[in-house]
C-alpha cells in the first residue's frame, strides 16, 4: 500500500493568502522546514496559490519534478480542496494524492504570536506530508439519477417550480396537502406594489399545472415517507379521501347546490371562519382541481349514515361521489425533491395585549385580505362583524415580528402588505387609516414609491410599537370603540387613538409541523425553525442533503417576486442534477475487509444512512457505496477493525497524528 | 457550615412584611382566616425584617438584597418548603434576591459572605410563593368549590392584579393576561368582569410623591371598573388595595364623579364564600364602598349551604 505509485516525491506549497497568513507567520520558514522532510522534492511559498499562476506553479512542478504527492498549506479544504485536486488532475496526478492543511482558519486567524504560529504551521505541514505519503490513488464513483422530480407544496413557489421543470420536459409530481393548490397567494386580493389582482396572475398558472402533460398533481395528499439518496429517492405519498372520485367528477358543482343543507352554515377555513360553506364544498371559485371535497366532520352521511344523499342524485350517472373512498398510498421514485411547504402567520392570541379573540373587531391581515376580496365572504365589502362600515382603521405593524417576546426576525412582507391593505381599505370605505410602525421597510422594486403614494393619499403613519388594543374609555369619544395605545416616538408622547377596526399585521413563521417535515426529508432547520439552506449566499436553494432543494417561505419569509425567483432557481438546480444523468460520488467511503468480518452486525444498526447490510449468502457485512456518506461511524465501531474508510485509513491517520506531535 | 436541610414541615410559612401589619392588616386577617377555613397551617416567620422593597431597591440594591436574603435564610431554617409573601412588593423583592443570587456569582458571594458573618446559611432551597398561586395550584379550584358554604348574590367584581406579582417573574400568572384570580372567584361562585386594566399601574408610591399623577392612575382604574359594571375591585396587593381604597373621597371631589367602590382582597372574597365572618375577614376595615359591603357581607347574607 505504501509507495503504491513509486517512492514518494512530494511537493509542498505554502500560501501567503495575501496577508491573511503571511502577516502572522514566517511562511518562508515554513516552506524551508517542509523542504527538509523525508520525501519532499520541492517546497515553495506563493502569494495566492489558488490563483491561476499559483495552480500552474504546482502543475509545472508535478511535470518537472515528477511529483506523485502534493501538500498545500493554505485555507480550509472547504474552500479550495476542489481547486487543487482539479489542478493536480489536469497535470496528470490522481487528485486524491493531494492533501490540504489549514494554516489560515486553524492558525493565522486564531493566533497572534508569530513564533508559535510559525511553529504550528510547520507541525501541520509535517503532519500533512507524513499523511500524504500513505495516500493511494482513488477514483470517484458515479450513481445514476432518476429523471423525475417531486415538488412538495402547491403554493406559488411549488407551482412555479413545477411548471419550470415541466416546461423543460421533465416529469414532476406536485403534492399539495390542501384540496386545492394556490396556497396563501390564492387568498390575497391584490399584490403589492403594482396592485395587480392576485387571482388574475395566479389562476392561469394553477390551470397550467392542472393541464400540463408533464405534471402529476396530487392534492389533498401528503408525503409520509422518504427513503433513498440523491438521484434515487423513493417517496411515499398518502392521498386522503375527498369522497369525490377525481377521474369521474366533471366539476359541475351541482352536488354542492343539491346538498341537504340549504344554507352554508359551517365555518369556512379558506376565509378564516368569516364565511360559511356546506359539508360538500369547493374551497374557492378558482380552485384547482375544480372538484368538490366532502368534509366528514360535518356531512350527515358520515355522522349518522341517514342522509337523503341529494348530492348523489344531483351527480347522477357520473357517480363521482363515493362515501366509501379510503386513504391511498402511492409510491414514487424521483431523482430530486423541491420543498415548497410555505409558512404560517403568527397566531396573535399569543399577544393578548392586542385583543385578538377578545374584541371582535380586531382582525388579522389575512382576514381583512378576504374581506376586501371580491370572492370573499362579504363580496368585497369591508365591514365590521356587526355589518357597520368602519370610519377609522388602525393597522398594527410587526405583530409577532421584530419582537423579543415572540419572533425576533423581520417578516419582510408586512410593511408592504400593510400599505397595500391601507390603500385598499381606504379605497373601499373612505375610512381614516392609521399605520403604527417601528420602521417602514420598503427595499424592493417600486416599494418606496408605493409608500410615497400612500403618504400622498393621506394615510397616517405613527412611529411606535403599539402597547395595547383595549376597550377602556377615558372620555366619551372613546366609548364603544377600540383604543390603540402607543408611544409616538417621533412626538415623544403616549397617544390613544380610538378606532373602529384594528388590523394586525401578523408576521410569518415556520409551519407548525416544520420540524416533522425536516426530519422526514433529513434536512436541517435554522434556530427559528425555517429550513436551512446550504449557504446563505452561494447555495441559497440547496440543503445539506444532496438532491433536496428549497423554494419560498419554508426557507424564510419573502414576498412573491422573491419566492418565484427562488422557485425558478430551485427548479434549475434540480434540472442540473437530473439532466447530468448521474452524480459523482466522493471516494471517501467505507468498505469491509471480509476476511476479518466476524458478522457481529454492530455496524448495521449504527449506520445513519442504512448503507450496511449482511447478505445471508456471505454472512459478511457489505456497504452500499452509493449510500455511504463517509461519516466513519462504522469504522470506529467495528470490534474486529475490519472496516476501512478511504482517505481515513488507520495508517494515514496515525501518521498524521505522529507528524503533528513530532515537534522539538 | 452545615448545608443539611432541616426536617421538612407541612403547611406554609408566611412573611407578612410591613403592610400586612399596618395598612393591610385586613389582608393578614383574611389570609389567616381563609387558611383556617381550608385547614391548612400557616405560620408567621419569626424575627422577620423589612423585605427591602421599592425605596431600598432603587437606592441601594445590595442592601435590599441582603435584607431579603436574611428573611430567606431564616425561612430556610424552619424546615418549611414554601415561604408565602402575600404583599406583591415583598414577593418581588424576595424573588428578585433569590434570582440574582442564583444567576450572578458576584452577588452570591457578597450576600452569602454577609449572611455567614451573621451566623446564617444559604437561601436557595426555600420557595418564595404568592398565596394566589398557592391557592390555584396547591389547593385547587375543585377543593375550593367543594368547601363553598355561601352563595354570592351580588354583581360581578373586577379582578385587579397590579404589576409586581406578575412581572417580571411569571410563576404567579401570565404577565399580560393573568386570569387565576378570576378563576378562583368563579370557582366559589363569584362572577367577574373582563377588566382590561388588570395589570395597569395603581399609582404605586406616586400617590405619596406626585400626588396628582397617582390620583389620576387610580381614577382610571376605578372608572373603568365601574364602567364594566363591577361592584368592587378585588386585589392581591396591599399597596394596590390601599391606593384604590384611600383616595376615593378626594377623587370624588376633584373628578366630580361619584365613585364609591369597595376595594377587597381576594382572600376576603374567598374567605367569605367559605363561611368566614365579617370581622374575622377584616371587612370592617374598608374605607370606601360602605353600602356595598353592608349589602353583601353583613346580616342579610346569611349562611347557607350549597345543596
Amino acid at each position: 500500500m505504501f509507495e503504491s505509485n513509486g517512492a514518494p516525491r512530494i511537493g509542498v506549497y505554502v500560501c501567503h493568502c495575501g496577508t491573511n497568513i503571511a502577516a502572522v507567520m514566517d511562511v518562508y520558514a515554513v516552506a524551508a522546514a517542509a523542504a527538509r522532510l523525508g520525501g519532499v522534492v520541492v517546497s515553495r511559498e506563493y502569494k495566492y496559490l489558488c490563483s491561476d499562476p499559483g495552480q500552474e506553479l504546482i502543475q509545472n512542478d508535478i511535470r518537472e519534478f515528477k511529483l506523485n504527492r502534493v501538500v498545500v498549506a493554505s485555507c480550509s479544504p472547504h474552500l479550495h480542496e476542489a481547486t487543487f485536486r482539479a489542478a493536480a488532475l489536469a497535470a496528470g496526478l490522481n487528485p486524491f494524492l493531494v492533501q490540504m492543511t489549514n494554516i489560515r482558519e486553524h492558525d493565522s486567524w486564531v493566533h497572534a504570536d508569530r513564533r508559535q504560529a510559525t511553529q504550528k504551521a510547520v507541525d501541520l505541514v509535517r503532519a500533512a506530508v507524513w499523511r500524504v505519503r500513505r495516500h493511494r490513488p482513488l477514483e470517484k464513483g458515479r450513481i445514476p439519477v432518476h429523471p423525475e422530480v417531486l415538488v412538495v407544496g402547491g403554493g406559488i413557489a411549488g407551482i412555479h417550480a413545477a411548471l419550470s421543470l415541466a416546461n423543460a420536459g421533465r416529469h414532476v409530481y406536485l403534492v399539495e396537502r390542501e384540496p386545492t393548490i394556490g396556497g396563501h397567494m390564492a387568498q390575497f386580493d391584490k399584490t403589492f406594489p403594482t396592485l395587480d389582482c392576485a387571482a388574475c396572475i395566479l389562476t392561469p398558472k394553477m390551470s397550467a399545472v392542472k393541464s400540463h402533460p408533464n405534471i402529476t398533481l396530487w392534492t389533498y395528499s401528503e408525503v409520509t415517507g422518504v427513503e433513498g439518496y440523491v438521484g434515487n429517492y423513493s417517496v411515499q405519498v398518502t392521498r386522503y379521501p375527498r369522497y369525490v372520485r377525481e377521474e369521474l367528477c366533471s366539476g359541475c358543482l351541482e352536488c354542492i347546490e343539491a346538498c341537504v343543507y340549504r344554507e352554508a352554515k359551517f365555518a369556512d377555513r379558506f376565509n378564516y371562519g368569516l364565511g360559511r360553506r356546506k359539508p360538500i364544498y369547493l374551497p374557492f371559485p378558482q380552485a384547482v382541481p375544480q372538484m368538490p371535497v366532502v368534509d366528514p366532520e360535518t356531512c350527515i352521511q358520515f355522522k349518522s349514515g341517514k342522509c337523503k344523499k341529494t348530492c348523489l342524485e344531483a351527480c347522477g350517472e357520473r357517480q363521482a361521489i363515493d362515501f366509501t373512498q379510503r386513504e391511498r398510498v402511492e409510491r414514487i421514485q424521483v431523482g430530486a425533491i423541491i420543498l415548497a411547504t410555505g409558512f404560517r402567520t403568527v397566531d396573535p392570541r399569543r399577544m393578548p395585549y392586542y385583543g385578538y379573540g377578545v374584541y371582535p373587531n380586531v382582525y388579522t391581515a389575512l382576514e381583512v385580505e378576504r374581506l376586501v376580496n371580491a370572492s370573499g365572504p362579504t363580496g368585497g365589502k369591508v365591514v365590521l362583524r356587526d355589518g357597520r362600515k368602519p370610519s377609522t382603521v388602525g393597522i398594527v405593524h410587526c405583530v409577532g415580528s421584530r419582537d423579543e417576546k415572540t419572533n425576533r426576525w423581520c417578516s419582510r412582507v408586512c410593511c408592504m402588505y400593510s400599505l397595500k391593505l391601507a390603500h385598499l381599505i381606504k379605497e373601499h370605505t373612505g375610512a381614516e387609516i392609521f399605520n403604527f410602525y417601528i420602521d417602514i421597510r420598503t427595499p424592493g422594486k417600486g416599494f418606496e414609491e408605493f409608500y410615497q403614494r400612500l403618504l400622498n393619499e393621506g394615510v397616517h403613519f405613527i412611529r411606535g410599537r403599539v402597547a395595547e388594543v383595549t376597550d377602556w374609555a377615558l372620555d366619551p369619544s372613546e366609548e364603544g370603540r377600540l383604543v390603540i395605545r402607543v408611544e409616538d416616538t417621533l412626538l415623544g408622547t403616549v397617544r390613544r387613538i380610538p378606532v373602529d377596526m384594528v388590523v394586525l399585521a401578523t408576521g410569518l413563521e415556520p409551519r407548525e409541523d416544520a420540524q416533522e417535515v425536516r426530519r422526514r426529508f433529513n434536512i436541517t432547520c435554522s434556530t427559528e425553525g425555517f429550513f436551512l439552506e446550504r449557504h446563505p449566499k452561494l447555495a441559497p436553494v440547496s440543503t445539506f442533503t444532496d438532491g433536496i432543494f428549497l423554494a419560498g417561505c419554508c426557507q424564510g419569509p419573502k414576498d412573491i417576486p422573491d419566492t418565484v425567483a427562488q422557485a425558478g432557481a430551485a427548479a434549475m438546480e434540480a434540472l442540473a442534477l437530473i439532466d447530468a444523468g448521474f452524480v459523482e460520488q466522493e471516494p471517501n467511503t467505507a468498505w469491509v475487509r471480509e476476511e476479518f468480518c466476524s458478522s457481529c452486525k454492530t455496524c448495521v444498526a449504527l449506520c445513519p444512512y442504512n448503507a450496511i447490510s449482511v447478505p445471508a449468502e456471505t454472512g459478511k457485512a457489505t456497504i452500499n457505496q452509493a449510500l455511504c456518506k463517509g461519516c466513519g461511524t462504522c469504522v470506529a465501531a467495528c470490534p474486529s477493525g475490519s472496516i476501512v474508510q478511504n482517505l481515513f485509513e488507520d495508517e494515514q491517520i496515525f501518521e498524521e497524528i505522529k507528524g503533528v506531535l513530532a515537534y522539538a | 457550615m452545615s448545608h443539611d436541610a432541616p426536617p421538612r414541615r407541612r403547611g406554609y410559612l408566611y412573611f407578612p412584611g410591613c403592610s400586612l401589619k399596618a395598612t393591610g392588616v385586613a389582608y393578614e386577617e383574611s389570609l389567616q382566616e381563609l387558611f383556617r377555613l381550608l385547614e391548612i397551617s400557616l405560620e408567621e416567620l419569626e424575627d422577620w425584617n423589612c423585605c427591602g422593597a421599592t425605596a431600598y431597591m432603587s437606592i441601594d440594591e445590595g442592601a435590599a438584597f441582603l435584607l431579603s436574603a436574611r428573611n430567606l435564610s431564616l425561612a430556610r431554617r424552619t424546615g418549611f418548603r414554601d415561604l408565602l409573601a402575600p404583599c406583591s412588593a415583598c414577593y418581588l423583592a424576595l424573588k428578585k434576591t433569590q434570582d440574582y443570587v442564583q444567576r450572578h456569582p458576584t452577588v452570591r458571594e457578597e450576600i452569602t459572605g454577609s449572611l455567614r458573618r451573621a451566623g446564617l446559611e444559604e437561601l436557595d432551597s426555600i420557595r418564595v410563593r404568592h398565596p394566589l398561586e398557592v391557592l390555584y395550584h396547591d389547593v385547587g379550584l375543585e377543593r375550593l368549590r367543594e368547601r363553598v358554604v355561601r352563595r354570592w348574590r351580588g354583581g360581578p367584581l373586577a379582578c385587579y392584579y397590579g404589576c409586581q406579582a406578575v412581572r417580571p417573574y411569571d410563576e404567579v400568572d401570565v404577565p399580560y393576561n393573568p386570569t387565576r384570580m378570576d378563576e378562583l372567584l368563579e370557582a366559589v361562585g363569584v362572577p367577574t368582569v373582563d377588566f382590561a386594566l388588570k395589570t395597569k399601574c395603581c399609582g404605586g408610591s406616586l400617590t405619596g410623591t406626585i400626588h396628582e399623577v397617582g390620583l389620576r392612575l387610580n381614577y382610571i382604574l376605578l372608572k373603568e371598573a365601574a364602567r364594566k359594571g363591577a361592584e368592587a375591585i378585588v386585589t392581591i396587593c396591599p399597596l394596590c388595595q390601599f391606593n384604590l381604597d384611600a383616595y376615593q373621597a378626594e377623587i370624588r371631589r376633584s373628578a366630580r364623579e361619584p365613585v364609591d367602590l369597595p376595594i377587597l382582597y381576594f382572600t376576603q372574597v374567598l374567605g367569605w364564600a367559605l363561611g368566614g365572618e365579617f370581622k374575622a375577614l377584616g371587612l370592617h376595615r374598608a374605607i370606601s364602598g360602605g353600602p356595598f359591603l353592608k349589602r353583601w357581607f353583613t346580616a342579610r347574607a346569611e349562611v347557607e349551604t350549597y345543596v
